[in-house]
């Protein structure tokens, strides 16, 4: 495994920055910038390079997406949220049409906002790819030819059938595709969801949205610290604060960054990447959770330092 | 974590002492628990004392979140007294500070809730 590249990071809707978000940054770096002497493009860029990602950047707004660079020459992502549509552009723009590819997803769970995608996914509309997607779920196949049909959606799921196979997983029992291991683990949510941990060549990632902790199971505890046990990256669904996942978020099917970073320090995580944000949080709400979790991580601290961050839309984790 | 409770009048004082984690939240819960079955209208009003508290985990921001969530519905009283700076923090990170009314120390909380056990408490 090369690096884990994330596409799709929004938890729950896909969400834009409005033009007023955009105007506010503006502002604010402008502001920051009275009194600087700032007339050559290198302090320019100086000046802009000093400040805060959140401040001249967006977390992004696309849903679940997330590739595993493998190194070889078939492709690995997690989920296929609307995420998966600048993949595609990335793919064709590397490929064009004339060169077929294996393209491997592993399915989360079955919901919209992890699904919503494939009909914009160019490559499963080019004869000679293949896209195999692999799930826990009974129902996988199902659900994306629903999505597909009228009157959702104007092209029909029969029109890409050809270049796509299914494959369902049994949670716990590990399997070989694309150079990599991958194990599945059943997880708390609203129909169930799965999280996979990929494993190849002494690296170890593991991906885990959609996963509501209960906290008062010591058994669940013990199960997901093994799942997490030493990986380089954990992919965390970290989308509410402990307090509301506690209560009025209870059985939503979702986790927060304080549990993230317990799980992920008694499994001795190397790097916590916080994800599935909450869509009503802007850029400077996001930054802040990154700042608290960080903190929280470091009075918490019994052990190494361990990496925290927040997902963004293009990212990459190098491994 | 030990634990130890005492009344004064009718405001009652919890006062858990070291951490509060997955090995002591529930001995936690047990011990809130006949405590928590009079704090209602009219009845009792509960300080937690967080003063000797070193550390508290997810687990046992639960137990808290629960007994919150049960003295709202008996429209009682509970509040929070006395948190070390490290316990303060994770209180903020975790949101917490919005579910508990929080005092710098405990005879702030009692006055809060009564002028009478106040009284006693500053009775040498």
């Amino acid at each position: 495994m090369k690096s884990v590249r994330l596409w799709g990071t929004r938890g729950s809707i896909p969400v834009a920055l409005t033009a007023a978000g955009v105007r506010a940054k503006i502002e604010a770096v402008m502001r920051g910038a009275r009194g600087q002497t700032l007339d050559t493009d290198a302090k320019l860029v100086a000046y802009l390079d000093a400040l805060e990602f959140h401040q001249t950047g967006t977390f992004g707004g696309h849903s679940s997406c997330v590739q595993i660079d493998t190194g070889g020459n078939e492709y690995v992502l997690c989920d296929l949220g609307s995420g998966v549509r600048p993949f595609a552009q990335s793919m064709m723009a590397r490929h064009g049409p004339g060169k077929p590819q294996t393209y491997h997803v592993f399915m989360s769970h079955l919901h919209w906002d992890h699904i919503m995608g494939l009909p914009f996914f160019t490559p499963a509309y080019i004869p000679g790819n293949q896209l195999v997607i692999h799930g826990c779920h009974a129902r996988l196949e199902e659900a994306f030819i629903r999505q597909q049909a009228e009157p959702s959606f104007p092209v029909d799921f029969s029109v890409i059938a050809n270049q796509v196979r299914f494959v369902t997983l049994e949670p716990g029992r590990s399997y070989e595709v694309a150079g990599l291991t991958v194990t599945p683990r059943k997880q708390l949510h609203a129909g169930d969801s799965y999280g996979y941990r990929f494993e190849a060549a002494g690296k170890s990632v593991v991906y885990s949205t959609d996963s509501e902790h209960k906290l008062d199971d010591p058994e669940e505890t013990s199960g997901f610290v093994e799942f997490f046990r030493a990986a380089d990256v954990v992919i965390f669904d970290a989308m509410y604060s402990l307090a509301d996942a506690v209560s009025v978020k209870a059985d939503w099917g979702h986790s927060s960054n304080v549990v993230g970073v317990e799980l992920c320090q008694l499994a001795a995580v190397k790097h916590l990447c916080m994800f599935h944000h909450e869509p009503a949080y802007d850029d400077t709400a996001i930054a802040r959770v990154l700042a608290d979790t960080r903190r929280f991580e470091e009075i918490t601290r019994t052990g190494a330092p361990m990496l925290i961050s927040s997902a963004y839309d293009g990212m990459e984790i190098g491994l | 974590m030990e634990f130890s409770d005492k009344r004064l009048l009718d405001v009652v004082i919890a006062a858990p002492v070291g951490r509060i984690d997955h090995a002591s939240a529930e001995v936690f819960k047990q011990k809130l628990e006949p405590l928590l079955a009079h704090c209602n209208e009219g009845g009792d009003r509960v300080v937690l004392d967080f003063s000797g508290v070193e550390y508290i985990s997810s687990v046992g921001l639960r137990v808290l979140m629960l007994a919150a969530k049960r003295v709202k519905v008996q429209q009682g009283m509970i509040v929070i007294a006395g948190m070390q700076p490290v316990v303060k923090e994770i209180f903020d990170i975790s949101r917490f500070n919005y579910v508990f009314a929080a005092f710098p120390a405990l005879r702030d909380a009692v006055a809060d809730l009564s002028t009478q056990a106040v009284a006693l408490l500053d009775t040498p």
